[in-house]
């Protein structure tokens, strides 16, 4: 069974100008100790679905799945102070900016102890132990000393190595990693990513992780899943996916890497992904697809089979060429 | 946080300067004749005149007469009061504790109440609490002291007569009081049902003080909160699985104090005026009262000294805050 199971996701948010939808229906499985990927444009939903999962969002936004499961629990009828001794424990999330996700009022240690406190019974000397083996792990120098700093005293790297040790206190079986790079210098973005699928390896977890570094993707990722416009357009194996992308976004994406994943940024397609008020009533892609003709326009796709990539398009890529094009003209 | 320390000190200084400059040219700058003034309106004779003016030191050049002046300050003389005789700082020490039991009381009923008031508001944006407190806060901003005062006086005193009209105890107790503070004293004297005449005596002018500085501190509370709930390390307190209750009200409000502290420093002086008013309503005998009694009696002896009492607890409580201020937050602390 699938630690991780989301069907048919998704999330509307209320806006000035009405409802707007973040996610579209997207699908999301992670099995234990698992290492998925999932890439795309800025506003693709990335962290929007994953916030949803968490129950972070905002109250303006309504979350609907046909499944929500995590480790055999339905989270979307679960109640609230349950799924808090879930969140936090069992599945944390690290974010974008380390620097500003840590509390500039509390020591590292005061944090970390405090999820400690929440989800063990550990003693006082025992969460104090804890976090010293935690900061150790996430290869802190002097853990004693810097559990007492405050997180202004700290580099953004060590931020996120303090956030990564705060996510991992209670062992959890799956950590989700929202771009834990970005912001980052690109020296360091190397060490933490090595460090995060080296803990990923040493602890057995499930680690989700959100990035727009094709070049990590090609290197450690197990799985791909790859976001447009709030849907999920493709699923692949690494391999596979790099050799023969199945949706044109994908190929459109890797086409655009000038050595592939040499680029450390997510290449550009030419046009954005569509808004509130320019969604497509077709194929969201349609309006930056090469491929697109009057069907894609008008008509929805729905996803291929897996030996496809699961991808959502009407005519599916094999080796770059279009699938299916003559039954349907 | 030494070194943080000596740097605020040193700004002291020159707040003690400017503060000992006006209170100094204060009698100097009054229309008239100072020694006239200072005589009051009883007259003098013209040796009694130049007696006084020696004593005064006004034969003496003006900056002489600043130093002599800062010289006595430092030695505890800030003059003698015209009507009782007796020395200005003595009047002051006795008569403080009223003042700092009062404003103490009415800082302390506006911060328990205005800080989660304005927390509960900011959580629920826009709803029908944070609307209806909004609107009492710029009530209770706007609202006249004087006016405010009378109105609870005559409900609760007069139509309800729960509460009575002035002063700090009931003529039937008579006791010492070493702290000054009736609340401590009434306790120490061991009289039954004195306790509860210092409180009762206390409550309206505790309300009518209080007001201000409660709709200050709710509104700054508020703004503070509603600033500090979008930042990532509140959405990381959730995704670490605490309690609505743990995420705004410890991780969230911590943040949210830094500013508040700083208007209820500032609010020390905004009190201070309003216990002028408040004394002088509830014939509260404290520090507010005693000024506008000497203004009406012209003893300006005593609102001189008066006044550079009154700078220096502001300046003292401004530091204090600062300090507090310090230890609220990391980033000063370490500077
Ligand atoms: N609280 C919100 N209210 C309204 N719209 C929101 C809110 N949060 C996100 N959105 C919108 O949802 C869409 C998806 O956002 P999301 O943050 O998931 O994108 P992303 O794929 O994570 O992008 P990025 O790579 O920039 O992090 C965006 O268009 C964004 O503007
Ligand atoms: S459905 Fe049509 S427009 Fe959409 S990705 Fe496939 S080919 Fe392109
Ligand atoms: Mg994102």
């Amino acid at each position: 069974m699938a630690l991780l199971e989301i069907r048919n996701l998704s999330v509307d948010f209320a806006t000035h100008s009405g409802q707007f939808r973040a996610v579209d229906g997207v699908d999301v499985t992670v099995d234990e100790g698992d290492l998925l990927a999932i890439v795309g444009e800025s506003g693709s939903g990335k962290s929007v679905s994953m916030l949803a999962l968490m129950g972070l969002l905002p109250w303006t936004a309504t979350v609907t799945a046909d499944k929500l499961e995590f480790d055999g629990q339905d989270l979307r009828t679960i109640s609230a102070r349950a799924r808090r001794r879930i969140v936090g424990k069992d599945i944390s999330m690290i974010f974008q900016e380390p620097m500003s996700s840590l509390n500039p009022a509390f020591t590292i240690g005061w944090q970390i102890k405090e999820s400690l406190r929440k989800h063990t019974d550990m003693t006082r000397s025992q969460r104090q132990d804890r976090a010293v083996e935690l900061m150790r792990q996430v290869g802190i120098p002097a853990p004693e000393k810097r559990l007492q700093a405050y997180p202004h005293q700290l580099s953004g790297g060590m931020s996120q190595r303090a956030m990564i040790a705060m996510a991992l206190a209670n062992k959890p079986k799956l950590l989700i990693a929202d771009e834990p790079t970005t912001a980052l210098d690109v020296t360091i973005q190397a060490q933490i990513l090595e460090l995060l699928t080296g803990l990923q390896q040493e602890t057995g977890m499930a680690l989700v992780l959100i990035t727009h570094d094709m070049g990590v993707v090609a290197e450690t990722v197990q799985r791909v899943q790859v976001q447009y416009a709030g849907q999920r357009v493709e699923l692949q194996e690494v391999g596979g996916l790099f050799q023969n992308p199945h949706h044109p976004y994908t190929a459109a994406l890797l086409a655009a890497l000038p050595e592939r994943a040499t680029e450390k940024r997510l290449p550009t397609i030419p046009g954005v992904v569509p808004g509130q008020f320019d969604r497509p009533a077709g194929c969201l892609f349609s309006p930056r697809c090469s491929f697109a003709d009057a069907r894609c326009i008008a008509q929805r796709p729905s996803p291929a089979g897996p030996e496809l990539g699961r991808a959502l398009c009407h005519y599916p890529l094999i080796d770059g060429q279009p699938t299916g094009k003559e039954s349907a003209a | 946080m030494l070194s943080f320390l000596i740097r605020r000190l040193a700004t002291f200084i020159p707040t003690f300067i400017g503060v000992t400059v006006i209170a100094f040219a204060f009698i100097r700058l009054l229309p008239g004749d100072p020694i006239l003034l200072l005589a009051g309106e009883r007259g003098v004779s013209a040796e009694r005149y130049a007696e006084l003016q020696h004593q005064f030191g006004f034969d003496q050049p003006v900056w002489r007469q600043y130093i002599d002046y800062v010289i006595g300050i430092f030695h505890g003389d800030l003059g003698t009061s015209f009507s009782t005789k007796r020395p200005v700082l003595d009047e002051f020490m006795q008569l403080f504790p009223a003042t700092v039991e009062l404003g103490l009381c009415a800082i302390v009923l506006a911060t328990l109440i205005g800080i989660p008031a304005g927390v509960i508001a900011a959580v629920n944006r826009g709803k029908f609490f944070d609307q209806a407190l909004m609107s009492s806060a710029l009530v209770g901003y706007s609202m006249p002291i004087f006016w405010w005062a009378l109105l609870l006086i005559i409900v609760f005193s007069g139509t309800l007569g729960w509460t009575p009209v002035s002063g700090r105890m009931g003529l039937q107790y008579y006791f010492d009081t070493p702290t000054g503070f009736m609340l401590i004293d009434s306790l120490l004297s061991g009289q039954s049902g004195a306790f509860r005449s210092a409180v009762s005596h206390l409550i309206l002018p505790t309300i009518a003080l209080a007001t201000i500085p409660l709709a200050v501190i709710a509104r700054q509370t508020r703004s503070a909160m509603l600033e500090v709930l979008g930042e990532d390390y509140v959405r990381t307190a959730r995704a670490k699985g605490m309690s609505p209750l743990r995420v705004n009200g410890v991780h969230a409000l911590r943040n949210a104090l830094i500013p508040v502290v700083t208007v209820i420093g500032l609010s020390v002086g905004t009190l201070l005026a309003g216990a002028i008013l408040t004394e002088t309503i509830f014939s509260w005998p404290g520090i507010g009262k005693w000024m506008v009694d000497s203004i009406f009696r012209r003893d300006y002896q005593v609102v001189q000294g008066g006044l550079l009492l009154i700078a220096l607890v502001v300046m003292i409580v401004n530091l204090i805050v600062d300090v507090l201020y310090g230890f609220i937050n990391p980033k000063i602390r370490k500077g």
